[in-house]
């Protein structure tokens, strides 16, 4: 059929099964919006800034293992946008960002709003296009969603000059994908695996490392599976938290910064590390010529780029989690979990002489008790998004995750401002779960506007802000490593959090006690509007243990000693 | 990752692309980001194909070279990266000279570097050489005495053997 490129735009959406498109009109894609106007086929959701469409979008996507779909247009519009293309590439978010462009006609006049989008985005997506024809959008966009969700899943942008969106050509959706230079690895070598297995055979301290890639390829039951069967511990990055259920006996912690000592301690005692998806972050490994350092290595990745980046594997295997691990259970009789008993005491040792703990010992609510008391009232029934900073880490630290997609938040970027907006796109992909986002008084201000989106688009997010009036994580590295210097970190003077929330048409709470945050949550769920809890917590609260950047795993700041109440 | 200068070797590298726009810097632009090193860089389409071939020489430890190859491999429109081993590897240079200087030196020199006066003007002469990098370059060094007005060389081709 002959139809515009702006159609061509939705038809292509609604042949690939969007429901949920987060976007932002503007002068250059007035003639998509014009079609969005036009259309049923899914719904759109206005965020207030174009930054927060693409979170949405990520968070979306996250949610529901689906590719995310965000609209923006040139210029402003895009270059606000790139940060989250940037975040989702640094995590692997599979997306379909498509900006308008000036026409033709204006590329490289320095026209109105104009600005080179792909030159810009090149570094922070795993492909773009610049759509110079009409002709080609079908297939374009056709691409742009195999590549997105397919191998290492990465954001997608796609450039549409205007009179390209308003140009008329043939549209066919149904036409085979011919693209002889992307082909991405699925399947594992057989013979790496069996060497694989076998290295786990003989291992007498082998531990899994488990990462979000397992999330990605939606292998985390094959995941839970061969660890029960095998009886290996396992530790997850940040990435990986909900791939094995909180109360799963296997489960040491997360590694890492601020991993578990157990579980930071299992790593560098290891002799076999069975990387799963993980890509041996600064972040997880600390001091890489320490990390593991007695340990062979088996990394399983469907990026090759990935393997012996920065830690040599031995036993590389390139493909998909889901078709490794399957193939890996078929041979899961070579090992005996018997073997690992001793090797299981020596870490639930480590875990008992300093468990992941807190002090209850000022007046002032401690943030991680909240973490720990939204997953005693809501557990599994909720989806976690989160800011970044202290906040993050306590949620991560202190939640109890039961499944895979519970968990959603910036790791690799580490972006302020995505929790809000990337809650708003989990609630839209997972209705019938109660969508909460931890943030601090710092980051909830940096995407503060999608107050706005939650209420027009009744989305109920509930926010619950950790305030305690400072960049709680730079004060803690200025108190630890700047000899207490709080150089700009001080949040003293701030919004009133309830106001701010009511004056957008949400509702807000402000609580000191453990009782007024109880009655808080479960009003807020009740309601089931958009909200803010305020939580006064403790000022100078730090994220414990902690590994100083640059630092080995087993050299962890800790938990000073005390009597729990 | 930058490249590692104390155990760095030349390299070269071929990387077979779909002709397209932008891919060349698609390429360029995953040396700078990540921090590797250019020392020259060839490219052209390949006949009778919708592909273009770019020779990259660059320099780097084993495990940076690794990197770069994976990371080429990883953009979209790259067919193929071949890390050369056994290779045919040639360069070509031209060079201006004053005419004022001695031709029938400079000429014996061109020859014993597999090249030759292409041009003789009003007042400068132009030669070529083509031959391996490192023989180009010490055609440079013996030229040097000829006061060379102007030198280009063309960044090195090479071919699997």
């Amino acid at each position: 059929m002959q139809i515009s490129g702006a159609q061509m735009v939705i038809e292509a959406f609604i042949a690939e099964g969007v429901d949920t498109v987060f976007g932002y009109p503007g002068g250059a894609i007035m003639n998509v919006y014009d079609e969005i106007y036009k259309q049923d086929g899914f719904k759109h959701i206005l965020n207030r800034h174009e930054q927060a469409s693409v979170h949405a979008a990520e968070g979306y996507a996250k949610a529901s293992g689906k590719v995310g779909v965000a609209m923006i247009t040139s210029g402003p519009g895009f270059t606000n946008a790139v940060t989250g293309l940037a975040d989702a590439y640094m995590d692997s978010v599979p997306l379909v960002v498509v900006s308008g462009q000036v026409p033709m006609s204006l590329i490289g006049t320095d026209g109105f709003q104009e600005i080179d989008a792909i030159g810009i985005s090149r570094p922070c997506t795993k492909h773009n296009y610049l759509v110079t024809d009409a002709k080609d959008l079908p297939r374009i966009l056709k691409e742009a969603f195999y590549i997105a969700r397919s191998g290492r899943p990465g954001p997608v942008h796609v450039d549409i000059p205007k009179d390209v969106t308003a140009q008329i050509a043939e549209f066919n959706y149904d036409v085979a994908l011919d693209l002889e230079t992307y082909k991405p690895h699925t399947k594992g070598s057989p013979r790496q695996i069996k060497k694989a297995m076998e290295a786990i055979a003989s291992a007498k301290r082998p531990l899994f490392y488990l990462g979000g890639g397992i999330i990605n390829s939606k292998a985390a039951y094959e995941v839970r599976e061969f660890v029960q069967k095998t009886g290996i511990p396992a530790v997850e990055t940040l990435m990986a938290r909900g791939v094995l259920s909180y109360d799963d006996e296997l489960l040491v912690g997360m590694l890492g910064m601020h991993g578990s000592y157990a579980a930071n301690m299992a790593m560098s005692e290891t002799d076999l590390v069975i990387g799963l998806g993980a890509r041996f972050d600064d972040r997880v490994t600390g001091k890489l010529s320490e990390f593991a350092k007695n340990a062979a290595v088996i990394h399983v990745d469907i990026d090759p780029a990935s393997i012996s980046k920065l830690v040599h594997a031995d036993f590389p295997i390139v493909g998909d989690l889901k078709s490794v691990v399957t193939e890996m259970l078929e041979q899961v009789e070579k090992i005996d979990s018997d073997n690992y008993e001793s090797w299981r005491e020596t870490i639930s040792n480590f875990a008992e002489l300093h468990p992941l703990t807190f002090h209850e010992d000022t007046d002032r609510i401690k943030p991680q008790w909240v973490v720990k008391r939204v997953g005693e009232l809501l557990g599994d029934s909720a989806n976690i998004s989160t800011d970044v900073g202290q906040h993050q880490m306590w949620a991560a630290q202190f939640y109890p995750f039961t499944r895979p997609n519970q968990w959603i938040t910036s790791g690799g970027l580490g972006t302020m401002g995505f929790g809000f907006p990337a809650a708003i796109g989990v609630k839209a992909a997972t209705s019938e779960k109660t969508s909460i986002n931890f943030s601090g008084d710092g980051s909830i201000l940096m995407n503060v506007q999608e107050l706005m989106t939650a209420v027009e688009k009744k989305i109920p997010v509930i926010n619950i802000i950790l305030n305690n009036n400072f960049l709680g994580m730079v004060r803690q590295w200025q108190t630890l490593f700047y000899d207490k210097r709080h150089s700009e970190t001080d949040l003293s003077v701030q919004p009133d959090f309830v106001k701010l929330s009511e004056a957008f048409g949400g509702i807000g709470y402000r609580v000191k006690t453990k009782e007024e945050f109880d009655a808080a949550l479960k009003d807020a769920v009740e309601k089931n509007v958009v909200a803010f809890i305020e939580v006064i917590v403790e000022r100078f609260e730090n994220v414990m243990p902690m590994v100083p950047s640059g630092g080995s795993l087993f050299n962890m700041m800790l938990l000073e000693k005390k009597e729990t109440k | 990752m930058t490249a590692n200068i104390d155990n760095s070797e030349r390299r070269v590298i071929s990387v077979i692309v779909v002709n397209e726009a932008s891919v060349l810097s698609r390429i360029t632009n995953l040396f700078s980001g990540r921090g590797y090193n250019i020392t020259s860089l060839t490219v052209a389409p390949i006949p009778e194909s919708k592909y273009s071939r770019l020779t990259i020489v660059t320099a780097g430890s084993v495990r940076v070279i690794e990197q770069i190859t994976k990371q080429l491999h990883k953009l979209i429109p790259v067919l193929r990266v071949y890390e050369h081993a056994d290779l045919v590897e040639k360069e070509m240079a031209l060079v201006k000279f004053p005419i004022t200087e001695n031709i029938s030196d400079i000429g014996a020199i061109c020859e014993a570097y597999n090249g030759k006066i292409v041009n003789v003007g009003h007042d400068v002469i132009i030669t070529m050489v083509a031959d391996e990098p490192r023989r180009v370059g010490h055609y440079l060094e013996a030229i040097k005495k000829y006061n060379p007005k102007e030198i280009v060389r063309s960044g090195a081709v090479a071919l699997e053997r």
